[in-house]
C-alpha cells in the first residue's frame, strides 16, 4: 500500500548509496538524451517523489515482460526503484490469491483514483471475452473498470502495445492492443517482447520526474528509448555498408561478426534501445549473439514475412503467379499477333491496283 | 493503415500484382512483335547477317561519328550517366540482389553500398538535367508528350525514395521502404504499356537492323 515515504527514503532502505542514486539519474538522463545539467533535477524529484501508486494487469501475455523486469542476477538499480513503487497489484508479483487479489486491487483504486499508473502487459480478446479472463471478469470490463480512475496509462510489451503474438494473423481471440479500447487516458506504449528492463522504469522515472508524459512517436512510444533506429546504432553497420554479409549462421561471415541482413536481421525497420542499452545489465544483445533482430518492437512483427528472409525479399511466392502471368501473357501475345496477321492478309487480298489508265479515266469524267 | 502494414502489402500482394502484369504485358508486347513477321527476302542473300546483327547491338550504343557527338553531346553523356548509374544501383546493391536471388534462385556480388549511394546521387542529378533538357530545348519540348513526363517520373522516383530511405530523409525509415517499393511496382505496372518497353525492344531492334543491312552487303 502507498505510504508517505519518498523514494530517496524506500533507496536508501534498501542499502542504495547516494552515489548509486545519482548514478542512475545520470543513466536515466542520458537514455533520455537530456543534458547533465538535468540530473540534478531528475534525483530531486525522485527523492521528493511519493511512492506512486501501481496497478499492474496481465491480459494474454506470457508473463515474459514480467520476467524481464523480475530476472537480473542482481537486485539492480532498476529492480530497486520497481521496488519503491507502491505495486499494489500485480497478479504474478503479489501475495494475495483468491479474492483478496481484487480486494487489493479495489482498495488501491479507491485510495489513489485518478493518480495512480495503470500499467498493462498483454493484449485483450474482444472477439470473445471469455477467451481470457481473471476471476470470472473478462479483460475487457476489467480493462475499462481500472482505467477510468488511471492518471495514465502504460502499455509494457508488444502485445499490450499493437497486440502482439495473440493480434498475429488470423487472430483466433480477436485480441487488440490497449489503445483501440481506451481513448479517454493518455497511453504510453513501451513494446518489446519483451521491453528492455531499464527501459520500463526509465519510462516509470521520466513520468514521475516531469509529471507528463514524455516526447512520443507516431506509434505511441517514448522518443528517448524509441528513437533510434536498431540499424542506425549497430556495431555491425559498417559491414553492411562495405557488403559482407553472413551467409549462414555458421559460416566465415557469421564468425567474424558479419552483417546478418541476409539472414533476415529486421534492424532496418525497428526502432529501439537495444543496440545501445543492451540487455542484462548490458551484457550482449540479439545482434551480438549473433542473431538477426526480429522487430519485436513493431506492431505486426508476427506477420512481417519469414524471420530469416533478408527485409528487401517479397512476403509471398511471386513465382507462380508470374508463371500465370507468362502463360497469359504469351497466349494473349499470340492471339493479338494473329488477329494482326489475318488484318494483314485481309488488306493485301482486298487491295486494288490503280493503272495510268484508270486515273486518266477518272480525270477525263 | 501503419506503416508496417503498408510494407508488408508492398513485399507481398503489391510485388505479386505489380509483377505479374509486369510479366503478361510485356510478354504480350515481344510475341505480338515477333508474330508480325517480314515479307519474304527475295533477293539472293550477300552474307548470313547473323554476325552484322550482333555487331550492330554494341556499335549502335557507341557515337557514330565526330559530328553528331558534337551535336548531341549533352544527350549522349546524360543519358549514358543515368543508364549506367539505374544499372549500378538496380543491380548491385545487396537488399536488391537478395530480392533477385530469392526469384532467380542465384546472386552475384554487390557493391559496397557508399558506391551505389554516389551512383545514386549521379543517377538523380542526370535525370534532372536531361528533363531540364527536354523543358528549355524548344524541338525537344515540342515533341515530348505526357507519357515522356510520365515515364521519367516513374524512372526518378524510385531512385529518389531508394536514397531517402537509405539516408532516412524525411520520413521514418519502414514508411520510405514501403514507398520506395510501392513506387517499383507502379513503374512495373506501367512499364509494358509505355516506352519503357524499350529496354527489352532496344536490343532486338537494333539486332534485326543490322541483320537486314548485314543480308543485304551493307558495308559495317
Amino acid at each position: 500500500m502507498a505510504d508517505d515515504r519518498t523514494i530517496a527514503d524506500m533507496l536508501r532502505s534498501q542499502g542504495v548509496t547516494r552515489r548509486g542514486f545519482l548514478k542512475f539519474c545520470a543513466t536515466t538522463a542520458s537514455m533520455m538524451a537530456l543534458s547533465p545539467a538535468m540530473v540534478p533535477k531528475i534525483a530531486e524529484a525522485l527523492e521528493n517523489a511519493k511512492r506512486p501508486s501501481v496497478i499492474w494487469l496481465s491480459f494474454q501475455e506470457c508473463t515474459g515482460c514480467t520476467e524481464s523486469l523480475t530476472r537480473s542476477h542482481a537486485p539492480t538499480i532498476e529492480k530497486l526503484m520497481f521496488d519503491v513503487i507502491s505495486l499494489d497489484h500485480h497478479h504474478t508479483l503479489m501475495a494475495a490469491s483468491g479474492d483478496a487479489v481484487h480486494e487489493a486491487m479495489y482498495e488501491a483504486m479507491e485510495e489513489n483514483y485518478g493518480k495512480y499508473i495503470l500499467i498493462v502487459d498483454g493484449s485483450i480478446p474482444v472477439g470473445n471475452p471469455a477467451y481470457s479472463t481473471i476471476g470470472g471478469i473478462s479483460n475487457l470490463d476489467m480493462l475499462k473498470d481500472v482505467a477510468k480512475g488511471a492518471a495514465a496509462i502504460v502499455a509494457v510489451g508488444t502485445c499490450a502495445a499493437y497486440g502482439g503474438l495473440p493480434y498475429a494473423n488470423p487472430n483466433p481471440t480477436g485480441a487488440v492492443p490497449v489503445s483501440e479500447i481506451i481513448k479517454d487516458k493518455p497511453i504510453i506504449n513501451v513494446p518489446g517482447c519483451p521491453p528492455i528492463p531499464v527501459v520500463i522504469t526509465g519510462v516509470l522515472a521520466q513520468y514521475l520526474t516531469f509529471g507528463k508524459l514524455p516526447e512520443m512517436d507516431d506509434l505511441g512510444r517514448p522518443m528517448a528509448f524509441y528513437g533510434q533506429n536498431i540499424h542506425d546504432r549497430c556495431y555491425r553497420r559498417p559491414f553492411y555498408e562495405r557488403g559482407q554479409f553472413a551467409e549462414t549462421f555458421d559460416d566465415e561471415g557469421a564468425r567474424k561478426g558479419w552483417c546478418l541482413f541476409k539472414l533476415g536481421c529486421r534492424g532496418p525497420i525497428t526502432y529501439n534501445a537495444c543496440a545501445t542499452t543492451k540487455w542484462n545489465e548490458g551484457t550482449s544483445w540479439p545482434v551480438e549473439a549473433g542473431h538477426g533482430c526480429l522487430g519485436c518492437s513493431q506492431p505486426n512483427f508476427w506477420d512481417m514475412g519469414g524471420f530469416y528472409n533478408a527485409l528487401s525479399e517479397p512476403t509471398r511466392n511471386i513465382g507462380e503467379t508470374a508463371g500465370y502471368a507468362l502463360a497469359a501473357g504469351a497466349a494473349v501475345g499470340l492471339a493479338a499477333g494473329a488477329a494482326a496477321r489475318h488484318k494483314k492478309t485481309k488488306a493485301v487480298t482486298n487491295h486494288q491496283t490503280v493503272t495510268v489508265d484508270d486515273l486518266e479515266k477518272e480525270k477525263s469524267s | 493503415m501503419t506503416a508496417e502494414e503498408l510494407l508488408l502489402w508492398a513485399r507481398g500482394p503489391g510485388l505479386v500484382i505489380a509483377s505479374s502484369i509486369f510479366v503478361f504485358g510485356m510478354l504480350v508486347r515481344i510475341v505480338e512483335i515477333f508474330m508480325l513477321g517480314r515479307k519474304k527476302n527475295l533477293a539472293e542473300l550477300r552474307a548470313c547477317g547473323l554476325e552484322a546483327g550482333v555487331k550492330t547491338m554494341f556499335t549502335r550504343s557507341l557515337p557514330a561519328d565526330r559530328n553528331t557527338m558534337q551535336r548531341s553531346m549533352f544527350t549522349f553523356v546524360a543519358g549514358y550517366v543515368f543508364h549506367i548509374g539505374l544499372f549500378v544501383v538496380i543491380f548491385l546493391l545487396t537488399p536488391h540482389i537478395q530480392l533477385f536471388e530469392s526469384l532467380v534462385g542465384f546472386a552475384w556480388p554487390a557493391l559496397p553500398t557508399p558506391v551505389v549511394d554516389f551512383f545514386a546521387v549521379l543517377t538523380m542529378l542526370a535525370l534532372l538535367a536531361v528533363l531540364w533538357h527536354r523543358l528549355t530545348n524548344s524541338v525537344l519540348r515540342f515533341l515530348s508528350t505526357s507519357q515522356d513526363y510520365l515515364v521519367w517520373f516513374l524512372t526518378f522516383l524510385p531512385v529518389l525514395t531508394g536514397y531517402m530511405a537509405y539516408h532516412h530523409l524525411f520520413i521514418p525509415y519502414t514508411l520510405a521502404l514501403a514507398v520506395h517499393i510501392l513506387s517499383v511496382e507502379l513503374m512495373l505496372l506501367l512499364f509494358p504499356f509505355t516506352k519503357f518497353t524499350h529496354a527489352f525492344t532496344l536490343f532486338i531492334a537494333r539486332f534485326y537492323n543490322g541483320y537486314m543491312a548485314g543480308q543485304k552487303g551493307v558495308q559495317q
